[in-house]
C-alpha cells in the first residue's frame, strides 16, 4: 500500500500546484504510515520536489504525451498505482485532473472524492472534508471502497517543507491509440492564468466599458496577478470569456481576490468563495459584496485603482 | 441520430443551503428545483441536432418522483422520451453505473451531460460512464459540431481552449458556450400541454452500493465582518494584506 500523487507539468516543468500535492500527498501518507510515490508525465526537470518531502518519483516521458489525452493518462496512472500498489491517489483539480479522474476512478474501481480541503479527519472508515454547494457549506464524507481517489481543492492545504533526497525512477509506457485526438490548442501566452494565479484582480460593470481595463491590468501587472471579470463583462463582450468567474464560469480559489466595481451577486460569489482573502472595491457602501468580504474601500475605482497601483509599486520596490 | 441527455435536479441558485436529520440531508423545504443549468445548455445544444439534423432526445434522471416535475419540464422544451432510474441517488458512482447500465441496452449515438452538477460539485457522472462503457468523453465542452458520424469539439483548458475530433458514439460534459444563455427555451404552453402525452418511463434501480457517504453537513463559520479602510489611506489597506492577511 502507498500513496500516489500524480503532478502535472507544462512545458517540461513541475506547476506550481504540484507542491501543494506533494505536501498533502507526504502528510497523508505519514498519517496512512506508508510512502509516498510521485509520478510525472513529461517533466523534465523534477528536482524541486525534492523539498517537498518526495523520496520516489516515477518519470513518465514519452513524445506521443505531449498532448493531454485523458484516456491515456488515466491509463498511465492506472499502471503506476497498480505496479506501486497504491491504494489512494491523490490529484490537484486543475481542468486536466479532473478531467482524468473518473475515467481512472471507473478504470480501478475506485471511490472518487473531490474537492477536499484537508488531511482525512478519521481513517475508519477514510473521512475527508470536502466543499459542496458551490463553496456554500462543507459535509464530512465517508469511503467505503479499498482505493480512493482524492482531487485536492487548490490552495486549500498549503506547501509543507522538507528536504530528502529522492530516487527517479523513469518509465515508460506503451499509449494507447485513440479516435479521439486533439487538432489544436490556444493558450493564451505571456499571462498568467486563473487558475494558476496566487493573486486574481477582477472587475466588473463598475469600470464602465472596455477601454478602462488598463487600469485593472496595470494593477495585475504590479501584483503579479492574473485579471477576471464578472459574467455580464464577457458577455458584452468588453473581457474575454475564459476571464469569466463564478458559478457559471471558472471556480477561484486563490490567495488573494480583489473585485473592483463588482456588486457580489449569489452567482459570482459562488466561484469565488474559496478565495483565502477577499478585498473589494466599490463605491456603493451597501454593495453585497462588503459582506462576503475580509477587507473593503468603499470608493470610486477610477480614484482609487490607480492610487493603489502607485502604493503597491512603492511596497514592492522596498520589500524585494 | 439517438441523443441521450442526462439530468440532474437540483436546488436554484439562489437557494439558501440548510439540513435536516442531524446535518446529514439536505433540507429540500422552499426549495425550488431546477434543471442542472449546464444540462439546460446541453439538452438546448441537443434540440438544435433534432431541429437541424434531425435527432431524438431522450432525458434520463436518477431520482425519486420528486425529480418528475424536472423531467417533465425537458419534455416540455423539446425532449421526446424521459427515463427515471428509480432511486435516491446515492453518489455520483452509483448514478454513472446506473447510467451505464441503462445506455448498454440502449444504445445512443452521443450522450450528454454537464461538466458537474451545481449541488454537490462531484464533477464524476458523464467521465464514469464512459470509464465504464469505454466511450470516447470530452468535458469542460464549449462547442459541439456533428458531421457525418463524426464529432467536432472546443473544450476549455486552464488559460485557453483545444479542439478536438472524434468518432461517435460519444459522451460530453457540456458547459455554457454549447449554446449561450440567449438560445436557452422558456416552455411555452404548447410544449407544456405535449410534455403531458409524452412518456415517462419509471425503471427500478439496478443493485448497485454506493461507495462514499455524507456523514455530516455543515456551514461555514459566520464570517467576520469586513474591515473598511478609508479611500484616503490606503497604505493601511497594503499593510493588513501585508501583516494581517500575510498575502502580500
Ligand atoms: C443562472 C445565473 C448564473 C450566473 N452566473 C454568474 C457567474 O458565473 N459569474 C458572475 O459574475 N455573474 C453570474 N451571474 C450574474 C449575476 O447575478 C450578476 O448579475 C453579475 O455578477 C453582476 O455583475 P457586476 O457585479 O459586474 O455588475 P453589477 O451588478 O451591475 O455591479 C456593478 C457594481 O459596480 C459598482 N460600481 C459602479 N461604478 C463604480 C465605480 N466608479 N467605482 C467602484 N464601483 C463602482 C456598483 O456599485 C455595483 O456594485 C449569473 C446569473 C444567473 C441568473
Ligand atoms: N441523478 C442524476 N441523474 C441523471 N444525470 C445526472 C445525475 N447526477 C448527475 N448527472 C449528470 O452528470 C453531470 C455531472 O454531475 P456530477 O457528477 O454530479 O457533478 C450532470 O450535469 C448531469 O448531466
Amino acid at each position: 500500500m502507498s500513496v500516489l500523487t500524480y503532478i502535472e507539468s507544462s512545458n517540461g516543468k513541475i506547476k506550481k500546484n504540484g507542491f501543494e500535492l506533494a505536501s498533502y500527498s507526504c502528510e497523508l501518507a505519514k498519517s496512512l504510515n506508508t510512502d509516498v510515490v510521485a509520478l510525472t508525465i513529461n517533466a523534465e526537470d523534477v528536482n524541486e520536489l525534492s523539498s517537498y518531502g518526495i523520496k520516489k518519483i516515477i518519470k513518465v516521458n514519452n513524445e506521443s504525451l505531449n498532448k493531454f489525452s485523458a484516456s491515456s493518462f488515466a491509463d498511465i496512472i492506472s499502471k503506476v498505482a497498480d505496479n506501486t500498489s497504491s491504494s489512494h491517489i491523490v490529484l490537484c483539480s486543475s481542468l486536466d485532473s479532473k478531467y482524468l479522474a473518473p475515467l481512472l476512478a471507473a478504470d480501478i474501481n475506485a471511490a472518487y472524492v473531490n474537492n477536499v480541503i484537508g488531511l482525512p479527519t478519521n481513517l475508519e472508515p477514510f473521512t475527508v472534508k470536502r466543499s459542496a454547494f458551490t463553496n456554500k457549506a462543507f459535509s464530512d464524507s465517508s469511503v467505503s471502497s479499498e482505493k480512493i481517489i482524492i482531487g485536492l481543492s487548490n490552495n486549500s492545504f498549503g506547501l509543507v517543507e522538507s528536504s530528502v533526497s529522492t530516487e527517479i525512477e523513469e518509465l515508460d509506457f506503451e499509449v494507447q491509440n485513440s479516435n479521439l485526438t486533439v487538432d489544436s490548442s490556444e493558450k493564451v501566452s505571456g499571462q498568467i492564468s486563473i487558475a494558476d494565479a496566487d493573486i486574481v484582480v477582477s472587475a466588473g460593470r463598475g469600470m464602465k466599458g472596455p477601454e478602462n481595463w488598463n487600469l485593472i491590468e496595470d494593477l495585475a501587472d504590479t501584483l503579479g496577478a492574473a485579471t477576471a471579470c464578472s459574467k455580464p463583462v464577457s458577455d458584452m463582450g468588453w473581457r474575454p470569456h475564459s476571464e469569466h468567474v463564478g458559478q457559471t464560469g471558472k471556480p477561484v480559489a486563490t490567495n488573494l481576490y480583489i473585485a473592483i466595481g463588482i456588486s457580489g451577486a449569489i452567482q459570482h460569489l459562488a466561484g469565488i468563495n474559496s478565495s483565502k482573502i477577499k478585498v473589494v472595491i466599490n463605491n456603493d457602501p451597501e454593495a453585497p459584496f462588503f459582506k462576503a468580504a475580509d477587507y473593503g474601500v468603499v470608493g470610486d475605482a477610477f480614484d482609487v485603482v490607480p492610487r493603489l497601483n502607485e502604493k503597491l509599486k512603492e511596497f514592492k520596490a522596498q520589500n524585494s | 441520430m439517438k441523443i441521450l441527455v442526462c439530468i440532474s435536479h437540483v436546488p436554484d441558485t439562489t437557494s439558501k443551503i440548510n439540513f435536516t436529520d442531524d446535518d446529514t440531508k439536505f433540507d429540500t423545504q422552499g426549495v425550488q428545483f431546477v434543471i442542472n443549468p449546464n444540462d439546460e445548455f446541453g439538452l438546448t445544444r441537443a434540440m438544435w441536432f433534432k431541429e437541424k439534423q434531425g435527432a431524438s432526445i431522450d432525458v434520463i434522471n436518477v431520482g425519486n418522483s420528486s425529480s418528475e416535475p424536472t423531467l417533465r419540464k425537458a419534455l416540455a422544451i423539446g425532449a421526446d422520451k424521459a427515463i427515471r432510474i428509480n432511486s435516491e441517488p446515492l453518489d455520483g458512482f452509483f448514478v454513472a453505473k446506473q447510467i451505464a447500465e441503462y445506455v448498454q441496452t440502449n444504445s445512443y449515438d452521443l450522450i450528454i451531460a454537464g461538466r458537474e452538477s451545481i449541488d454537490y460539485n462531484g464533477a464524476m457522472v458523464p467521465g464514469l460512464v464512459a470509464g465504464l462503457l469505454k466511450m470516447n468523453y470530452v468535458t469542460n465542452c464549449t462547442k459541439l459540431e456533428i458531421d457525418n458520424g463524426k464529432a467536432k469539439m472546443d473544450r476549455e483548458i486552464d488559460g485557453g481552449k483545444e479542439t478536438l475530433s472524434c468518432s461517435l458514439p460519444l459522451i460530453i460534459g457540456g458547459q455554457k458556450g454549447l449554446v449561450e444563455e440567449s438560445d436557452l427555451r422558456i416552455p411555452n404552453m404548447r410544449g407544456i400541454m405535449q410534455a403531458r402525452q409524452k412518456p415517462l418511463e419509471v425503471l427500478e434501480a439496478f443493485e448497485f452500493s454506493s461507495n462514499t457517504n455524507t456523514i455530516k453537513f455543515y456551514k461555514p463559520e459566520p464570517k467576520q465582518a469586513v474591515k473598511l479602510v478609508s479611500a484616503d489611506n490606503l497604505d493601511e489597506l497594503i499593510n493588513l494584506l501585508h501583516k494581517e492577511a500575510k498575502v502580500l
